[in-house]
């Protein structure tokens, strides 16, 4: 029963982290329909940067400013990597994408010389309590709730703000949004910051659960949340949502299973399979093409 | 303009061979161990530029946009290992299992020796090459129904999903579960040498040119054939391609079948020059680096590919080298340079190409392409 | 356009030659004091600086450096030579690790020391092997690494005897039944090792693989408590070693967890201090075992800053550091033996020789194996952050 409640704990904790980058991957599909490979190693640099500030630093100083650098830093990717290439095919951006990703992780090795560093302990958070006898730490109750409340406030932009309904007037049609005169750079640079945004709270609570980062830190949960992404549905926040918490907790119970070595193997496979059936993801909705 | 076609590709032949006979002239008055670095470049240069090349085949000939690539290396690997470590080396490579499942070994199936080795080698590799190609053939059942990212994805998928597969532990006896296979034949045991265990003809680098530029030579034949026009066809318009009675599945199918094919060709390949096949170096980075090898060489240009899979390798690993020792210039310690440093200059080049040389080096042009403008524009 | 490729391509040939240049003449040693003769010897160093064994990697380079700090001079065939150590990232990646071994070769290097993680050494060796150059591994104990290749020679223990006096230990020590074992998937080194464990071990054992770059171990620490295991037994790398062992620290386990020689780092000790984890690895070399050495390195790590950094920010001292200072002079015994630089006569000269090191008594057998029937066994004491001994653990 402890085992039951540790594992699904584990899971929720997880489908929440990985809820806050996917939404980062399916706005930017949505809009760009661009695969943002760079998004998880973001989401490392936002951890790494952590670890530095906090060097010199006092937690309340350095937790805000870690979150206005990654939004900078998605910012500027997608100036220097992304912009000049709007005219190009989708490949060429992809392999853009691909580029950014590998020169942060390499920056991120020359940086840390390598040597794995560890994420400061945020007071509160890093506490551990015991729920029904399974030990967890407090940030695993506090993710799922702050998900919601984050996904709640970003539903309303999305909804009720001039920006948010110029964002889904881009992702529906991109020349047509441009031509009633919305200005499309200021929209995707919009995204990219709400992306970068979600992902720096994404780091500050998964880095908390799992301390030690290392260059590559960031590539496992991109993948995983890109998966989330592509499952619910890209372009669907909902659905980035409920994909993420599906695959954070199937995760959690094939490893607690006797196939644990299977767990990444599994994830591809349910990818495959719901592409397979239903190519849109669970809430994505159905594109047909123009000729 | 018939006449034109078959001068120029006589004309290529020639280069060609003139390459090869170049390639086992350096390897044998040049000094192996000063100038190792080079045959190491070259070697899995051209191991690259056949990976590279049967990428290229899909995503920019036929506009298949797929990241398995490592994944079918990794089969192409496994299968020419299995079959050629020597049975007498079984149980020391299986230790962990107490020897493996598997016991022969093509090349002394054909009665070793150098006939043996030749015929064994090339068989293994083509039936490494086979599995691939099979294996793609029944995932490109479900997942080549998907569109550009999606299929991406997909692909890049079932390659994580093969890697679990091959390390897992209860396949120990036919895979070696997490311990790598080796001592099978590599491009070294191609050298000829003498009674006395004194190499007298180097051939190993001619060896590795001599397999990808026969697969390329296919590849390209094939490029240039029907079904070549088809695959171009289905890249620049699906829709239209399928209206003038291209049949769509089919096409891409056996464009998928092929680039597997070729692309496990190139992981048994990849196997010889590392002297072990371990499926944790099939990774996903592993998928990206062909990719910008492509990007880089220009996607749709053969010629392209393969200078860029050279320049690649020779500067990711080779002339960069020197960024990451720590240098002194008289007294002066030069700022930056420490271990790192090269991959970070080499992640900036690559983003310098990508973002402003968008074409790649070639463009969708092939050598021999230039070199007939020069000549025309020179006429003028 | 056209122009640009041609200015780009001389740039790419100026670099190639720049490179040559560089490999001659740039990489000198940094430590500089005391040159000797104007003859130098070439020691290459191939260990990673970067990848996941990176952090392992440098602080096996740390006892090279420092053992070329403290003796920069050999003495060969009646003249003295002065060393340099010639370095070579392989990335702790297989598949880089032939194209880092030709770079040594290339350089004309007398031997090679190194490297950490056995899977590199296998890749590289080969390439060692064709160019007729031998390599002593520092700390590389998969068996594979010296069987089929005569080039290869270790100064450390192998697999099977640490994976069963880990078993022994685990039996004796805490009477265990059953253990729980956990490895990276696909990593030659942790599932070596969880083999020879498993057949040690009288107990009954749960084997487990974690994907690579997995950072959540929850799961894997909770079922280890569920199935009732008395020992975890995680032969794993540094990176995701911290991990567990914070993690550990954080829920209070009380599991004891069995290490092998990769978790005898810094970085896990500090992960440890102030819990009560119960954390015990196996290794080469235990703080104490020399007095004059571990002195002397700390002095050294005290006055420069980026040896510090690279040992992990303090001055404990990793096992590994005290094996490559070891293969050091083993290198330097082995110079001597041949009487010249000539890698050849180095390689005839390797074993017979016999060296007695910081870490112990060194000698190869046939297939170019230390023979060494002794491991220590360390315990955190999570309060000081520093290991303390537990025991010295023979073949039986």
């Amino acid at each position: 029963m402890q085992y039951a409640i540790s594992i699904l704990l584990s899971g929720v904790s997880l489908g929440g982290q990985y809820a806050l980058i996917a939404i980062g991957y399916t706005m930017v599909y949505g809009i760009l329909r661009l695969i943002n490979f760079a998004h998880g190693d973001v989401f490392m640099v936002a951890g790494l940067m952590m670890v530095y500030l906090t060097a010199s630093l006092p937690l309340a100083a350095s937790i805000p400013l870690v979150l206005v650098l990654t939004v900078l830093l998605g910012f500027i990717i997608e100036r220097a990597a992304y912009k000049p290439l709007r005219e190009a095919p989708r490949m060429s951006v992809m392999i853009s994408a691909i580029g950014v990703s590998y020169l942060l992780q390499n920056l991120a090795t020359y940086v840390t010389g390598g040597l794995p560093k560890m994420y400061p302990e945020i007071p509160g958070i890093s506490n551990t309590i015991t729920i029904a006898g399974a030990p967890t730490k407090v940030v695993t109750i506090v993710t799922p709730i702050l998900v919601l409340a984050l996904v709640a406030a970003l539903t309303q932009l999305i909804h009720h703000t001039k920006v948010g309904m110029a964002m889904r007037a881009v992702a529906k049609d991109f020349e047509t949004a441009q031509l009633m005169g919305i200005k499309i750079n200021a929209v995707i640079s919009a995204t990219f910051v709400i992306g970068s945004f979600l992902a720096a709270v994404g780091s500050v609570l998964y880095f908390t659960n799992y301390q030690s980062i290392v260059p590559l830190s960031g590539a496992l949960p991109g993948l995983r949340a890109f998966v989330a992404a592509v499952f619910g549905g890209i372009g669907s926040i909902p659905g980035a949502v409920v994909g993420a918490f599906i695959i954070g907790l199937s995760e959690s119970v094939i490893k607690g299973s006797s196939w644990s070595i299977f767990s990444d193997a599994f994830t591809f496979a349910l990818l495959i399979i719901i592409l397979v059936v239903k190519p849109t993801g669970l809430f994505g909705e159905k594109v047909t093409d123009k000729v | 303009m018939k006449k034109t076609v078959s001068k120029s590709a006589w004309a290529t032949l020639l280069c060609v061979a003139a390459l090869l006979a170049l390639v086992v002239i350096l390897e044998n008055v040049l000094d192996p161990n000063k100038n190792i670095m080079v045959f190491t470049a070259l070697k899995k240069g051209a191991v690259y530029a056949l990976v590279a090349v049967s990428m290229n085949l899909l995503n920019g000939f036929t506009g298949l946009f797929s990241l398995g690539q490592a994944g079918f290396m990794l089969l192409g690997a496994y299968t020419y290992a299995i079959l050629t470590i020597p049975v007498a080396q079984r149980d020391a490579v299986y230790y962990i299992y107490n020897g493996s499942a598997i016991n022969f070994s093509l090349p002394e199936l054909f009665g070793g020796g150098a006939f043996g080795l030749v015929l064994g080698v090339v068989l293994a590799l083509a039936l490494g090459g086979c599995v691939a190609a099979a294996v793609a053939w029944l995932i490109g059942l479900p997942v080549l129904r998907l569109k550009s990212d999606y299929l991406a994805i997909a692909t890049l998928g079932f390659g994580e999903i093969i890697r679990a597969v091959f390390q897992w532990d209860k396949l120990g006896p036919v895979t070696n579960g997490a311990n790598a296979l080796k001592n099978f034949p590599t491009f070294s045991s191609f050298n000829i040498t003498n009674g006395s265990g004194e190499t007298v003809l180097r051939l190993s680098t001619f060896t590795a040119f001599l397999l990808a530029g026969a697969c390329i030579a296919v590849i390209v034949l094939l490029i240039n054939s029907t079904y070549g026009r088809a695959f171009k066809a289905i890249r620049d318009d699906e829709v239209a391609a399928e209206a003038m009675g291209i049949n769509l599945s089919k096409h891409k199918r056996l464009a998928f079948v092929i680039s597997s094919f070729f692309a496990g060709v190139g992981g048994g390949m990849f196997a010889m020059f590392a002297n072990q096949a371990q499926a944790k170096t099939f990774t996903t980075a592993m998928t990206y680096e062909i990719l910008l090898i492509v990007v880089i060489g220009g996607i749709g240009s053969v010629s392209g590919s393969c200078i860029a899979a050279f320049l690649y390798v020779a500067a990711s690993e080779w002339w960069l080298r020197f960024l990451d020792a720590e240098t002194f210039i008289g007294g002066f310690k030069v700022p930056l340079l420490r271990n790192g440093f090269r991959m970070v200059v080499f992640s900036v080049v690559i983003m310098i190409v990508v973002l402003f040389f968008r074409r790649g080096i070639m463009g969708d042009k092939e050598l021999p392409d230039l070199l007939e403008k020069r000549r025309k524009e020179r006429a003028k | 356009m056209k122009k640009f490729f041609a200015t780009l391509l001389a740039l790419a040939m100026a670099l190639s030659l720049a490179a040559c240049g560089g490999g001659s003449g740039g990489a000198q040693p940094s430590g500089g004091s005391g040159s000797g003769g104007d003859k130098v010897v070439k020691i290459g160093v191939f260990e990673p600086a970067t990848g996941d064994s990176g952090a392992g990697g440098k602080q096996e380079m740390l006892g090279m450096q420092y053992a070329n700090k403290e003796t920069p001079t050999v003495v060969i065939g009646g003249e003295t030579y002065s060393v340099e150590l010639v370095y070579a990232d392989n990335a702790s990646s297989a598949d880089k690790a032939p194209t880092a071994a030709s770079q040594l070769v290339s350089q004309d290097v007398s031997l090679v020391l190194g490297t950490y993680g056995s899977g590199c050494a296998i890749a590289g060796g080969p390439v060692f092997g064709e160019a007729g150059l031998a390599a002593i591994g520092v700390t590389c104990t998969n068996p594979g690494v010296t069987a089929g290749n005569d080039y290869y020679f270790r100064i450390c223990f192998l697999d099977p005897f640490q994976g069963t006096i880990l078993a022994n230990f685990a039996s004796e020590k805490f009477s265990a039944k059953k253990a729980y074992l956990l490895g990276e998937l696909g990593n030659d080194y942790d599932q070596g090792l969880l083999n020879y464990f498993e057949q040690a071990f009288e107990g009954e054992v749960v084997k487990d693989s974690f994907p690579p770059n997995t950072s959540d171990f929850s799961t894997y620490l909770n079922k280890a408590v569920a199935e009732g295991a008395d020992v975890i037994f995680c032969p794993v790398s540094i990176a995701y070693s911290t991990q567990i062992v914070k993690l550990a620290a954080s829920m209070n386990l009380d599991i004891a967890i069995l290490g092998s020689d990769t978790l005898d780092n810094n970085k896990v000790l500090d992960a440890a201090k102030g819990s009560n984890v119960k954390l015990y690895v196996s290794t080469f070399y235990q703080e104490g075992g020399s007095p004059e050495f571990d002195e002397g390195i700390k002095a050294w790590l005290a006055e420069d800053s980026t040896a510090m950094t690279n040992n992990g920010g303090d001055d404990t001292i990793a096992a590994v550091t005290a094996m490559g200072y070891d293969a050091y002079y083993v290198a330097l015994e082995a110079l001597k033996a041949a009487g010249s630089t000539d890698k050849a006569a180095v390689k005839a000269a390797l074993p017979s020789l016999q060296y007695t090191g910081v870490s112990g008594a060194i000698a190869f057998d046939d297939v170019g194996d230390a023979i060494r029937d002794t491991a220590y066994i360390k315990t955190a004491d999570n309060a000081a952050g520093a290991w303390t001994l537990e025991t010295v653990q023979t073949a039986k």
